[in-house]
């Protein structure tokens, strides 16, 4: 009876073997590394950055254990930390040949020392939270009101242009709060709006109010609308961090989204969180200025302002009042520009740019809209300017880059076009730069935490110590209780333990000092299960069942009870995991995790344990579970 | 070896009017100091900066208490954490104040205290990694080091309060629907109230000793709800199958005996956790201090009140055979009825 199947324990070894598996990349540690990333907006990293660090090195006479590429940035392992300072070296000088402008940032890191075949099976080692690395964690709270209000301020410049496409007159398009409000002075114009605009601005609900010439239509964004908006601004915050942490250099940055509108920011290595804020508040800025000479050759020569002589004088250092020169270096075309010190508009005026294909004839544009103060400006200059070119301008760090130089074409106000793009990667990098220089929506820092990295290490031994010690306790009082038993309880409490940390890493959670502390008390519950066992086992032996019986109906019969206290521990997890919030949450993940993997070690792999001991022996005398106590004689009231 | 050799049932409800007096007393006291001197709360819940400086020896905390006083920012604490040298400092958010600054105001004050200057420093780190931080520096030696700092703004303290509050009421009301269904309400009643009782004797030792009340102790909190509960379930599982088993025995007698079968199980379960709980209090260092103490009484009371409390309140609410026993239904030792309740 008490025999496995053979499936029994293929499905128990195949559990251990993953088991081991993914816990392993565990155990190898880091080693030192060097990161590059970009240091500009403007640059990307791309996949094959990591052949050129590779190239690099190998001319340098360095040997990397590992170079990968991986998410906007290339790391590269080496065996000790000296190989690691000799190959940063390298890479700067070979990277950033002018270090008042470096290209790239080049960091010194760590890397999990992870063999590559178990990278490939997804073997990791888990993540270590910043309370055991230590680092700086921020919470952004982001101001969705502002980015309504943008939203809004959007769709208003919107309407001002297709109303006056269509002809209809109106008396005033205003935005109030969240609301659009466009007046009309007669009832026909009205009722031609509200076709056009209940079709062609359908994030809007449009109810018309008033009477006689005080007519008016107020559109509101509708709930499906302000959720996109939000998520949409929640996204573009975090592309903008993105590019803006990439700058510290660290590894493993962590950006992401917490709840309907806060981002959770956190810099394991980063110790110093003056700097980090520094640069994660701070905003490259957008400049659209007029160009007053260029030398870009063009076959039409309809484009006006081309002056090679002029830039020639530029270039020796004479140069008109209120202007400077600048180069285009990105486009197909680079060329030589002097450009107006004046600005049309800022970066604080874009409401919005978007990658977008041109209806007409398929090529790719950046659709750009303005707020009205924009848009006022744009036309004022525009105006005079068919055939003249403005320049697109960024500035980052004090260095001012030409984005973009397009002619101008016509009149143009709060929405217009920049087209000639090459492909859609090409737009959408135009508009994602363009965005890069202003933030969806503004954010304000709600929560901050640092952690030196000594008390982070010291935080991991003390967690482990305390799994360790406790562990050590609990098998060494079992053993000595339930002997054999015991013993089996003891390897069934490993075993959990090996799959819940199997479990996290594969699932690739953090650990934090909260998530240890879980797993230290969820052993401890865990073990209930083993005693019921025992306990049920000895109950039906007093009871004079034979051993095999009595093993058999002890499992059998305890199972139940675990089933029950284990969901009722169950449900007090799950509800901290849907309230939790940080560290809380980390211990709810770990105890629940921990509560299904005792479920199969306690149950499945103590009687796999059993079964593979006693299952055999047709005629078992006795069995080790430590002494068995039997009453002289049944009390009285058990008739 | 063997710990438990019971002869004849321990009649444990003869006391109970005892136990319940006990219970009410312990209770009441711990109503009365959390009204009273409130919950010592974390600044993840009140919103607040602290900052945890570390010294190379141990280090006078009056004279970092009037350097502190001296920023103006309100009523700060100044304690030990863990040992004599690392100093923790609590600063409430204060109007008038910018709290992001509050943490680089007291760590400059403190270097100044230790005649240092606050200067970033950069290195890599034995491993290889590299690490930026400010550091305070006197001469060559570093008199006082940052260990770590943290800052919650006013209205996520409040909003945690609020999940907490949440997260509680969820658990107490999944688990009482979980037992009603497999049991009966009187069970549920009594189980609940048991270990809500736990919680609030828990929370009244914080209060009483104004112990530091944070995030992890709540989880502490409900992680001991969780866990007595299925303690209540274990005895009420014994009490159903003794109900069925011996007809003759009156309600008092089946709970006697029903606590009297598992007492082993009781006892050893609860000293294996307690030992792991008790190695994260001696090893775990000062962030798991607390969390190990919410634990430990929530394990010492949960025993008692499952054991104790939740039985007696059964039996006040009346709980008879007919309430867990169907009549006529089926063989009542037929070990595949789902509703023949495990035993220990």
């Amino acid at each position: 009876m008490n025999r496995y199947p053979l499936w029994k324990y293929a499905i128990l070894v195949i559990a251990a073997l993953i088991g081991l598996l993914y816990t392993l990349p565990n155990f190898f540690g880091e080693a030192p590394a060097v990161q590059v990333a970009s240091a500009k907006a403007t640059l990307t990293v791309e996949a094959d950055m990591a052949g050129r660090v590779e190239q690099i090195l190998s001319q340098a006479g360095i040997k990397a254990d590992l170079v990968q590429y991986e998410a906007g940035s290339v790391k590269a392992r080496f065996a000790d930390t000296e190989t690691q300072l000799k190959a940063k070296d390298a890479l700067t000088k070979a990277l950033d040949p002018d270090p008042k402008d470096p290209s790239y940032i080049i960091a010194l890191n760590l890397l999990p020392r992870t063999p590559t075949w178990m990278t490939r099976l997804h073997a990791l080692p888990m993540a270590r939270g910043l309370d055991l690395r230590g680092g700086v964690h921020f919470l952004l709270q982001v101001d969705m009101k502002a980015a309504l209000t943008k939203k809004a301020e959007t769709l208003a410049s919107e309407l001002r242009v297709l109303l006056h496409d269509k002809n209809i007159r109106h008396a005033g398009i205003n935005r109030e709060g969240n609301a659009v409000e466009v007046r009309f002075r007669d009832a026909e114009m009205q009722q031609r709006a509200q076709n056009l605009l209940a079709d062609q601005f359908a994030d809007l609900q449009w109810v018309a109010s008033g009477e006689g010439t005080d007519l008016k239509l107020t559109g509101t964004l509708k709930p499906a609308a302000i959720r996109a908006v939000q998520d949409a601004a929640i996204k573009q915050n975090i592309t903008t961090l993105h590019n803006r942490v990439n700058e510290l250099g660290t590894n493993e940055p962590v950006i992401q989204q917490q709840g309907a509108d806060r981002i959770v920011v956190e810099l394991p290595g980063v110790q110093d969180p003056a700097r980090a804020k520094d640069v994660i508040g701070r905003t490259a800025t957008l400049e659209v200025r007029m160009v007053t000479a260029h030398d870009g050759f063009d076959p039409s020569g309809q484009v006006r302002d081309y002056d090679p002589a002029k830039i020639e004088e530029a270039q020796r250092g004479i140069l008109p009042p209120r202007t400077e020169l600048l180069k285009s270096t990105r486009g197909r075309r680079p060329d030589q520009l002097l450009v107006s010190k004046d600005i049309v508009f800022s970066g604080d005026d874009l409401t919005d740019a978007q990658p977008r294909q041109d209806s007409q004839d398929q090529g790719w544009v950046v659709s750009v809209t303005l707020n009205s103060r924009g848009a006022a400006a744009m036309k004022a200059t525009t105006r005079d300017a068919v055939k003249r070119r403005m320049a697109v301008i960024m500035i980052e760090k004090g260095r001012q880059e030409v984005l973009t130089a397009p002619t101008i074409q016509s009149e143009l106000s709060g929405q217009f076009q920049i087209s000639g793009m090459a492909n859609s990667r090409e737009a959408s990098d135009l508009a994602l730069l363009m965005r890069a220089g202003s933030l969806a929506a503004p954010m304000e820092f709600i929560e901050e935490r640092t952690i030196g990295p000594s008390l982070g290490a010291d935080n991991i031994t003390k967690g482990f110590d305390s799994v360790l010690y406790g562990f050590a306790a609990i098998a060494l009082f079992m053993c000595a209780y339930y002997l054999l038993f015991g013993l089996f309880s003891t390897l069934a409490l490993a075993f959990n333990l090996l799959l819940l940390v199997a479990v996290l890493s594969m699932l690739q959670a953090t650990l934090t000092l909260p998530g240890i502390a879980a797993i230290a008390l969820t052993l401890g519950m865990a073990i209930d299960a083993n005693v019921l066992i025992n306990e049920r086992v000895r109950e039906e032996l007093r009871n004079g069942s034979s051993p095999q019986s009595a093993i058999s109906a002890g499992y059998e019969r305890a199972f139940a009870t675990i089933l029950d206290s284990n969901i009722t521990t169950l449900i007090a997890g799950l509800a901290l995991l849907a309230f939790g919030s940080g560290p809380v949450r980390g211990f709810a993940v770990v105890h629940c995790l921990g509560i299904l993997t005792s479920m199969f070690s306690a149950v499945m792999f103590s009687r796999g344990l059993v079964n593979l001991w006693y299952g055999r022996q047709k005629k078992l005398k006795s069995v080790l579970i430590g002494q068995v106590w039997k009453p002289a004689a049944e009390p009285a009231a058990k008739a | 070896m063997e710990f438990f050799r019971i002869k004849r049932d321990i009649p444990f409800m003869r006391h109970a009017l005892v136990f319940n007096i006990v219970s009410l007393l312990t209770f009441v006291a711990a109503v009365f100091f959390l009204a009273t001197r409130g919950l010592n709360l974390s600044i993840e819940f009140t919103g607040g900066t602290v900052i945890e400086v570390q010294y190379p020896q141990a280090v006078d905390l009056h004279k970092v208490r009037a350097a502190i006083d001296g920023l103006g920012l309100g009523e700060s604490q100044v304690q030990n954490f863990g040992t004599a040298r690392d100093v923790l400092v609590r600063v409430p958010v204060h109007r008038g104040v910018k709290q992001s600054d509050v943490a680089d105001k007291v760590f400059g004050a403190l270097c100044k205290l230790e005649s240092g200057a606050v200067t970033r420093r950069e290195y890599v780190s034995e491993k290889g990694e590299a690490i930026s931080k400010p550091a305070c520096i006197a001469g060559t030696a570093e008199p006082v080091a940052f260990s770590r700092s943290e800052l919650v703004g006013p209205s996520v303290g409040s909003e945690l309060a609020r999940d907490g509050a949440l997260a509680l009421l969820v658990t107490v009301i999944g688990i009482m629907i979980y037992l009603a269904f497999r049991f009966e309400w009187k069970f549920s009643v009594a189980a609940i109230v048991a270990n809500l009782h736990d919680v609030v004797i828990i929370l009244g030792f914080f209060a009483f000793f104004q112990w530091e009340f944070s995030l992890t102790v709540l989880a502490a909190v409900l992680a001991v709800l969780g866990y007595s509960v299925n303690e209540s379930v274990v005895i009420f599982d014994r009490i159903r199958e003794a109900f069925r088993k011996y007809r003759k025995m009156t309600t008092t007698e089946v709970i006697d005996h029903a606590i009297t079968s598992t007492m082993s199980r009781t006892i050893i379960t609860h000293g294996c956790t307690q030992m792991m709980v008790l190695s994260m209090l001696f090893f775990g260092g000062p962030t798991l201090h607390y969390f190990a103490v919410a634990l430990t009484i929530g394990i010492l009371f949960g025993i008692y009140s499952s054991v104790f409390v939740a039985a007696a309140i059964a039996m006040w609410l009346g709980v008879k055979r007919e309430d867990l026993v169907k009549q006529g239904t089926g063989k009542p030792t037929d070990p595949n009825d789902p509703n023949a309740g495990a035993v220990v």
